[in-house]
């Protein structure tokens, strides 16, 4: 009973922590990006500063939106939250990890995307319909590959369960894979076109016809505008959670570890988190946004990859433990 | 041929009993189809023939007692053999369930404006083909159920026999059934085999040899397959389900293709003998090509119910890839992951025939308060009609495998099933089975976009014609029907592990073995594929864990920040325009998709007619899509069978003198063989 109640405890600590941390992040990769500008660029809480000023305003909603149009940024924070309370981050073999798998993790971030491109359409204004469309134009080409990524990291430690997989990770012998190089390869380029980041989308954009995620939430305002925003924050930090839970878990606490070994572990989790999100800063400033249909070549690579990796774990007798 | 004894099998009694409530009701519809109120009394006769049938099937499969006799009816001195077994009861429960709940739909039907007499007879009639397929026991009973299937469901599809589509869509399924029902027929040919015995029993005992059964499994796969809609015998399916009334959509769609599914895998999983790896080729090669290409049809069309038909195309193409999964499985002597592939086949079964039923109900319900079912004519119903736009909602992100929804379990194992392809022997399978999961996955991610497509289109934004903007809501009968399966669809979706468990003896008996650790999780109902350290899914859980999240933010925001809300004109980056033209439409939202996807597939091609400074016509976009697989596999032999008759149709105005010479020249040739032959 203690260790179960260690177990929530330990749980706890991870969702409130993912969710704590997310503006953060986002300011870490903006700040980067400012200085590689030559600009001075906003502090790294200013996201929190822009959440609770949302928060604070009046929200105004258009005359013709539904409840769905409401509810749906609560529910795609839900989606987001629950999703990211599934990647092990500073320790493996948490209380919630075992209620679902990898395969749920990314259908769980497909019901937050339809979700999200469904309230673009709420309103039936011309660029909330481009959002949405080009959105699940994306989505086609990258959550095939997610999967497929997700998969073949499965194949390679006998399990569809993330806990298990880092686990496996941790404790196998760091071998170079051609499979598993393939697959990051996927995961970065699925992590760019989900999180709207360049070359993707822009999320600096505003009132172009290169946009894809602002023109779906253009609508929205106030309190319902920071569910979105805390969301996007959110997933942010689930896919550098995710890759650096895959391909680089050292310093993760394990299973058996007991909260001692958390501390390190979150704190090896933090600097990881924020070595990625300046990675991404440097990343975006570095390469030039694609046109949009342009996006399902670049795409396409990433499924292309993701399925030789797949193939190549499948031809190789990886077979299952 | 006397002595049945009924009390032996009260399962299958109570089936028979339903079948014959069935046929009174059609019975009695067809005497007295010029009366409405004696028409009135049908849909309520099936809602209680339906629920009979339903609790008999789940006894059966509850109890998995595998009973069967002889009634004499049918053939002189051969009698007709019926047998219920757990995959019958199985079946059953998608079919009555179906049956159910269209004709709950049934009963709310505008009887001043829907047309009935044409439509109340044939559909008990319809409802009782489909048991009998189910119970037959030998080829007889199967073939003759089928066909009488076939023809009543063709009468419903040309009950609207004015509409020039309707007759076409008639002529067309007429043709692939007549041919599909001729192909079967040569695999039960091959499965009776020289002594002709064609009972179910007697072929099992005797599965015929390798290059038979490999006729018979071609015969089945194009027989059921075409009636099931795989890709390229589709064809038929687009045209035919949306023709019909909705609830017998939904019917069609939902529930007779997974009568088709039983005959394949009462065939190839139980009368065809031990399987051998190679029969599993045909079923992922066509049930992969056909899961993409079905979505990808539905996510360029723009009419509501063909889209819905195109995405049953899809599903079929999932249930496909399942059934080839477990039987290469099955072939490879690796029973447990054969479990698990069937237990998604066979859940997918179920779970399709209650979202497909849903929406189907819910297109109807929208066909009727509008008149409409193409998307240009639609949009903002979520307003006009909230019971049907939030159950309909349900729908498409079941049928989008959206977890905490049903759609998701069975797609979920199927995931599990691709992952233990390794352990293949042949390395054909190894090599298919990625493959296979790519198409899979690209599938789920396409059906979220065509459903987020058909969902926003018809009910989100502004209405885009008058109709839609008068639109009433539906009637409390059909909204009871979509509620129902709406809740199957939650609790199919939450109660994944306990459907499984239930389903065990049928696994053991089509697979070979039980899922391994069914029941064994953290919690009761925890969905294990192979065991719980390899792949769990809590559906339970994870959903307790959305509401709370979920909740627990609203709460806390509403808490904390301000409650304000002010209404306003859409914002729209600052250019809100006022026609509901300038949304986006269908046709628009699919533009990215069919740059990305449909150039080489469809040579989809745009056409723009710019006008001049100065010229006052409007600017003209148009779009080019061709079915190649329509112009290649049906066009064509259409218009060979047309050119070769008129062809032969100057033997019609002969002189007696040819007539004469052409019976003595085929006298003759007649005879040379006969000599050359003997």
């Amino acid at each position: 009973m203690g260790e179960t109640l260690t177990l929530l405890f330990g749980q706890t600590i991870q969702m409130f922590l993912v969710l704590l941390v997310a503006p953060a992040i986002t300011g870490i990769t903006r700040r980067t990006r400012a200085r590689f500008m030559r600009r001075q660029g906003a502090p790294v809480i200013q996201p929190y500063r822009d959440l609770s000023k949302l928060v604070r305003k009046e929200s105004v909603v258009a005359e013709n939106a539904s409840w769905l149009f409401r509810s749906a940024p609560y529910a795609i924070l839900a989606f987001t939250w629950v999703a990211a309370a599934l990647v092990p981050t500073f320790a493996s073999g948490l209380m919630f990890n075992w209620a679902a798998d990898a395969v749920a993790l990314v259908a769980l971030l497909g019901a937050a995307r339809a979700l999200l491109a469904l309230a673009g359409m709420d309103v039936g204004t011309s660029f909330g319909g481009i959002g949405s469309s080009r959105e699940m134009m994306i989505a086609t080409l990258a959550e095939p590959a997610m999967l497929l990524v997700v998969l073949t990291m499965a194949l390679s430690a006998g399990t569809t369960r993330l806990p298990e997989v880092a686990e496996f990770l941790i404790s196998a012998p760091v071998t170079v894979r051609v499979s598993l190089g393939l697959a990051l390869v996927a995961l970065v380029i699925v992590a760019l076109a989900e999180n709207a980041r360049i070359p993707v989308d822009n999320p600096a954009t505003h009132l172009e016809l290169t946009m894809v995620h602002e023109a779906m939430v253009l609508e929205y305002s106030g309190r319902h505008l920071a569910m979105i925003e805390a969301a996007a924050q959110l997933k942010l930090v689930l896919y550098i959670s995710l890759i650096v839970c895959l391909f680089l878990p050292f310093g993760m606490a394990p299973a058996d570890a007991g909260s001692g070994a958390w501390l390190t572990g979150i704190a090896a989790y933090l600097v990881k988190l924020a070595f990625g999100a300046v990675l991404l800063g440097v990343w975006e400033v570095s390469i030039a946004k694609m046109r949009v249909f342009r996006v399902g070549e670049f795409l396409g690579g990433a499924f292309v990859f993701a399925f030789l990796a797949i193939l190549l774990a499948f031809l190789t007798r990886e077979v299952l433990k | 041929m006397t002595g049945v004894d009924f009390s032996a099998a009260p399962q299958l009694a109570g089936l028979l009993a339903a079948i014959l409530l069935y046929g009174v009701a059609a019975g009695f519809a067809a005497i007295f189809h010029r009366r409405r109120g004696a028409l009135a009394t049908v849909y309520p006769v099936c809602i209680a023939a339906a629920a009979m049938a339903a609790v008999a099937d789940l006894a059966e499969l509850i109890a998995d007692t595998s009973t069967g006799f002889r009634l004499p009816l049918g053939l002189p001195i051969i009698g007709l053999y019926v047998r219920l077994d757990a995959l019958s009861a199985f079946f059953g429960l998608i079919v009555n369930v179906g049956v159910l709940t269209a004709a709950i739909y049934g009963v709310g039907l505008d009887r001043n404006r829907d047309l009935t007499a044409r439509v109340e007879p044939f559909f008990p009639a319809f409802a009782v083909a489909m048991n009998l397929v189910l119970l037959a026991g030998d080829a007889f009973g199967f073939l003759f159920s089928w066909e009488l299937m076939s023809l009543t469901s063709w009468v419903l599809v040309v009950s609207r026999h004015k509409d020039a589509d309707s007759r076409h869509a008639g002529h067309v399924y007429l043709v692939m059934a007549a041919i599909g029902t001729a192909s079967l027929l040569f695999a039960f040919g091959g499965l009776a085999g020289a002594a002709g015995n064609y009972a179910f029993d007697a072929i099992r005992a005797a599965p015929p040899g390798p290059i038979v059964s490999g006729l018979v499994l071609a015969g089945t796969i194009f027989g059921a397959g075409s009636k099931a809609g795989i890709a390229p015998l589709h064809a038929w399916l687009p045209l035919a389900h949306p023709a019909a009334p909705s609830h017998v959509s939904a019917l069609m769609s939902g529930v007779m293709t997974k009568v088709a599914i039983y005959g394949l895998i009462r065939i190839v999983f139980d009368l065809l003998g031990t399987p051998v790896w190679w029969w599993a080729l045909p079923f992922l090669l066509l049930g992969a090509v056909t899961a993409v290409l079905g979505l990808l049809y539905a996510v360029l069309d723009g009419d509501l119910k063909r889209v819905l038909a195109y995405s049953t195309v899809e599903n079929i193409g999932i249930i496909f890839v399942g059934l080839g999964l477990a039987l290469a499985f099955k072939a490879s002597g690796l029973a447990a992951a054969a479990a698990v592939a069937m237990a998604a086949t066979l859940l997918h079964c179920l779970n399709h025939s209650w979202f497909k039923s849903l929406l189907f109900l819910g297109a109807g319900a929208v066909l009727h308060a509008t008149g409409r079912r193409d998307f240009g004519g639609l949009g903002g119903l979520i307003h006009r009609m909230p019971v049907t736009a939030a159950l309909w909602l349900v729908g498409a992100m079941s049928i989008s495998a959206l977890p905490p929804f049903n759609g998701f379990v069975s797609e979920w194992l199927l995931f599990q099933a691709v992952l233990a392809g390794p352990a293949f022997p042949e390395p054909v399978l190894r090599f298919m089975s990625p493959a296979v999961g790519a198409m899979l996955a690209l599938a789920a991610a396409l059906a979220a976009a065509c459903f987020v497509r058909a969902f926003g289109i018809v009910y989100l934004g502004r209405p885009r014609s008058s109709a839609a903007a008068e639109a009433h809501e539906t009637a409390r009968p059909q909204q009871v029907a979509m509620a129902l399966l709406a809740g199957l669809c939650l609790l199919g979706g939450l109660f994944g592990g306990v459907t499984v468990s239930a389903i065990q003896p049928l696994l053991q008996m089509l697979a070979g073995a039980p899922l391994p650790a069914a029941g064994t999780g953290p919690t009761p109902f925890s969905l294990i594929a192979f065991d719980a350290a390899r792949s769990i899914y809590d559906a339970p859980t994870i959903a307790l864990f959305l509401l709370i999240s979920g909740t627990l933010t609203a709460l806390l925001v509403h808490r904390i920040s301000s409650r304000r809300t002010r209404l306003g004109p859409a914002w729209d980056c600052g250019f809100p325009e006022p026609s509901p033209l300038t949304q986006y439409s269908a046709s628009s939202f699919s533009q990215p998709l069919r740059r990305v996807y449909g150039t080489t597939l469809f040579g989809a091609s745009e056409i723009i007619d710019m006008p001049q400074p100065g010229d006052s016509r409007p600017a003209r976009l148009t779009v080019r899509l061709q079915d190649y697989l329509w112009e290649l596999l049906y066009a064509a032999p259409a218009a060979a069978v047309i050119g070769l008759s008129e062809r032969l149709n100057t033997l019609q105005f002969l002189t007696i003198r040819r007539y004469l010479m052409l019976v003595f020249s085929a006298l003759i040739v007649l005879l040379l063989i006969a000599a050359v032959w003997f």
